[in-house]
């Protein structure tokens, strides 16, 4: 009861937040000259407008909740995982080599393997800074960017050199029929991808709260000190989570091969989604569930950016905006409930919870 | 004579308890008043009112005559009040000025000013006789020093009513005797002080009025000169206290914990222990007296594998552990109630539950395969809140949101009900109130009595002398002498903790 309060709260801290982010995009859409209605309109059409554009939100949202999960996870250990980019790129390659290498299997087997690889290849990608982190201390985020520019360069030659699929394009071949992913809406490209993804955000709760290897993550991420009095290895913790930090970002790589792309391409610059699963997981409160949540709306977002550049000539940068003002009235809890009267009043017991005096 | 605060009719309400029940206070200028309360009885809750860190959800509150709102504690510090925390609130890795000017730099037109600074703060320091290092680092100074640099920040401040929440729990007696002093010299000069302590004596000796809280309400109001230990002690509980230790003499059984020639280092590698021997029985409280920083931390930390010894070893039932990690010890039979219940004892954001099975989590019934059984988690957590008392709307919040020396029974409750082989218990009854204290010494002595060995640290020497069969005085890093607790007394054991010897000794140790 104590708990589904203080929940509620979260939920309302953050809708508030949603709206106020759309009013300071009023005004900034204003003040680029443009009508507000007409962007947001474009902003809702985007993603609701019709049945295509909702699968595509589905398609958009489901690797922002993977990278968004895997931030989340490693938060919750105290670690920053700045890597799921490079994690994302590796899962990608492993999974769509895999995906064309392997003949003769059913898809009941091709399609698991395949994901497999990339949850391999991106676990394998986060423990290297877990480990040194664990062994020599080295700081995870540091080592994590430099993960993504090795992950970057490292495919790169990849997809030119030995796994080049195509005469003059840097892609790897296309994977085989038997790995691709259940599309349920032809002819959209709506597939089972956010099925696996929406299982993921089950599965990090289920570990983080129902298991004891998860109620020792969380004891490190909360206490080192009193995680090791408590006989945890913090240091094997430590590598363990950014194994799975870097197993779910693999898979978001891994359904993208399956269920989208069908192959990998070169990506010349980062993809951005390992990035904007740090914005996810913050705004997620670094729950599975807020998680989801917020992963679809910045799906929403991006998609409805596109079309407010299109449509309204609004400039998606406005969206930028939106999204960052969003992200700060989050942090700044105290701010929305002084802004929204609302929380005055009722507010004040439950936050004070949280403070150890 | 006008009071100089008065609360009246103060109400706050947390989920699920209300914590502050129409309470009145009224303090007179210059004189010490004790507030007074079992563990969660509201007192810490009251005076952070006070400080503005929660807002009343009723009730008024009067300084110098005048009716204020304290909405912050900027607002109460510029009404001359100050506050030193029962949970200190410093910033660690700043250096004891930067804590000290925190918010009230004194600058250079826009630059930060720190050598005037460093000159106001050693100014104020050597004016009321606080001594601190204006350079050190926060983490690496002593509790004690850290306490002095609390009180010199509210006095930079310019306060004139000063909180004092518990704050001779965490010092050793030396530092107390300074502290008390201080408080003196503070009165003489005028100032008000609000003492929040379970210590009967220092209220006795201290204070010139007593509040007694008690579920959140004022149970009673008493002239300090016209009231006892006894009548404080059972006013606050609500039945008559055993102050004093009952027990029966013991009878000791095997050694249980061997101890040889123990090495260690401290955290600035230096040596720390420097050759440690000691024995505890079955059936036997052995107890180790000290001045703090004599080996006591590296000792308990060694003992249960938290800090690497060496040279030496440390047996457990003929065993040798002294390489064993934390899991391992805890599996051989040992427990341990650490010195710092934040630091070490405790995952402030887990709820009470999933900290009472920080060191059983992994077994069943906790553990059903890779899971953990939270409805054991749960009924174990209800089991221990009855049995130890432990004040709480339910199992579920998280621990810090409940009083001190509540944070300090979820502690005693899970190292104790595990029934370790090996007791180390470091410090257990910091915090708590005279009834919580009784509850704790009888466990301990239950232990002793069902042949377990206890290894106890305190820096009370009453509680040393009264629990222990036998006591080890340790100084310097290493056991100078081993007492029978009937021929030990406050005499003998001060002079062998500042490193003198008794007379046989002297004898012994030359021959
Ligand atoms: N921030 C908080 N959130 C929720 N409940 C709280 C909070 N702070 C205190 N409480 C509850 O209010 C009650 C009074 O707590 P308080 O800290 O004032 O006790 P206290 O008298 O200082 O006890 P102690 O002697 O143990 O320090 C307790 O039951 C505690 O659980
Ligand atoms: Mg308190």
């Amino acid at each position: 009861m104590l708990k589904s309060l203080a929940k509620l709260e979260r939920l309302w801290i953050a809708l508030a937040a949603v709206l106020l982010g759309m009013v300071v995009g009023i005004f900034f859409i204003l003040i680029v000259g443009r009508n507000p209605i007409l962007g947001y309109q474009a902003l809702w059409q985007a993603s609701f407008g019709s049945m295509r554009d909702f699968t595509e939100l589905l398609i958009g949202t489901t690797p922002l909740i993977f990278t968004g999960l895997s931030i989340a996870c490693a938060f919750r250990t105290g670690l920053f995982n700045i890597g799921a980019e490079g994690q994302f790129i590796v899962g990608q390659i492993a999974t769509a080599w895999a995906g064309y290498f392997f003949t003769g299997l059913p898809t009941l087997i091709h399609v698991p393997l395949a994901l497999c690889f990339g949850i391999l290849a991106g676990a394998l990608w986060g423990a290297i800074p877990g480990y040194l982190k664990a062994k020599a201390g080295a700081h995870e985020v540091i080592n994590t960017i430099m993960m993504n520019y090795i992950a970057l360069y490292f495919t790169h030659y990849l997809v030119n050199g030995p796994l080049k699929g195509h005469a003059f394009l840097p892609v790897t071949k296309e994977i085989l029929d038997s790995a691709k992913l259940w599309r349920f809406m032809p002819p959209t490209r709506a597939n089972a991808g956010i099925i696996i993804a929406l299982l993921a955000a089950l599965f990090v709760y289920w570990f983080l709260w129902k298991t004891t290897k998860g109620y020792e993550l969380r004891a490190v991420g909360f206490n080192p000190l009193a995680a090791e009095y408590g006989g945890i290895s913090v240091a094997r913790s430590t590598v363990l989570s950014m194994m799975l930090a870097g197993g779910l970002a693999g898979l978001g790589g891994a359904v993208q091969v399956l269920g989208i792309q069908y192959k990998f391409y070169d990506v010349f610059a980062f993809t951005g989604y390992g990035f904007d699963g740090i914005a996810v997981a913050l705004i997620g409160n670094n729950h599975p569930l807020g998680v989801v949540f917020s992963a679809f709306l910045f799906g929403f977002l991006g998609r409805g950016a596109m079309r407010m550049q299109s449509v309204a000539s609004i400039p998606k940068e406005v969206i930028s905006i939106v999204s960052a003002s969003i992200i700060i009235f989050i942090a700044a809890e105290a701010l929305v409930k002084r802004l929204v009267p609302r929380f005055t009043k009722k507010g004040g017991a439950s936050s004070e919870y949280n403070r150890s005096v | 004579m006008q009071p100089i605060v008065r609360m009246e009719g103060i109400t706050k309400i947390f989920p699920g308890v209300k914590a502050n029940d129409c309470i009145d206070l009224t303090v007179y200028p210059g004189e010490i008043h004790a507030l007074l309360g079992e563990n969660g009885a509201g007192k810490s809750t009251l005076m952070n009112i006070l400080y503005g860190l929660y807002k009343p959800d009723n009730g008024r509150i009067f300084v110098k005559g005048q009716e204020v709102e304290i909405n912050d504690p900027n607002i109460a510090i510029s009404l001359g009040i100050g506050m030193v925390h029962q949970h200190f609130m410093l910033i660690p890795p700043f250096t004891v000025a930067e804590n000290i000017l925190l918010g009230v730099e004194p600058k250079k037109r826009i630059f930060l000013d720190m050598k005037e600074g460093i000159r106001q703060v050693q100014l104020i320091s050597e004016r009321y006789g606080l001594q601190v290092d204006p350079l050190a680092k926060v983490e690496d100074i002593s509790v004690g020093m850290q306490q002095r640099v609390e009180i010199l920040k509210a006095l930079f401040r310019g306060a004139d009513i000063l909180i004092f929440d518990e704050p001779t729990a965490v010092l050793i007696p030396q530092e107390v005797e300074e502290l008390h002093k201080t408080m003196q010299s503070l009165v003489a000069e005028g100032k008000s002080i609000i003492l929040i302590t379970h210590k009967l004596k220092e209220v006795i000796s201290m204070s010139d009025t007593v509040t007694v809280i008690r579920r959140g309400k004022v149970v009673a109001n008493f002239k300090t000169a016209e009231t006892t230990e006894a009548e404080l002690a059972s006013t606050m509980v609500g039945r008559p206290v055993l102050l004093e230790v009952e027990k029966e003499p013991n009878a000791p059984g095997e050694a249980v914990l061997e101890v040889t020639n123990l090495h260690a280092r401290d955290a600035r590698d230096l040596p720390a222990l420097k050759g440690i021997n000691l024995q505890v029985h079955q059936g036997e409280i052995l107890g180790v007296a000290g001045i703090d920083g004599n080996g006591q931390t590296e000792l308990v930390e060694v003992l249960s594998g938290l800090r690497a010894a060496t040279q030496g070893t440390v047996e457990v039932k003929g065993r040798d552990i002294t390489t064993y990690s934390p899991r391992r010890k805890t599996l051989a039979g040992l427990g341990h109630i650490p010195e710092d219940r934040q630091k070490r004892g405790l995952v402030l954001e887990f709820s009470v539950a999933e900290n009472l099975v920080l060191q059983s989590y992994f077994q069943p019934p906790f553990a059903k395969g890779i899971r953990l059984n939270s409805k054991e988690v749960r009924r174990n957590a209800q089991r221990l809140i009855g049995e130890y008392d432990i004040r709480t709307p339910d199992e579920g919040v998280p621990v810090k949101s409940l009083s001190g020396g509540n944070q300090q029974k979820v502690i005693v409750a899970r190292e104790i009900d595990r029934n370790p082989d090996l007791l180390i218990a470091a410090q257990p009854t910091r915090g708590l109130d005279v009834g919580a204290i009784e509850f704790v010494h009888k466990r301990l002595i239950q232990e002793r009595d069902a042949g377990k060995a206890v290894l106890l640290f305190s820096f009370e020497l009453d509680e040393i002398m009264s629990l222990s069969d036998r006591i080890a005085v340790i100084f310097e890093g290493q056991i100078v002498d081993i007492l029978d607790a009937a021929d030990a007394n406050e005499e003998k054991l001060g002079l062998l903790m500042s490193g003198g010897k008794v007379d046989k000794e002297v004898a012994t140790e030359y021959a």
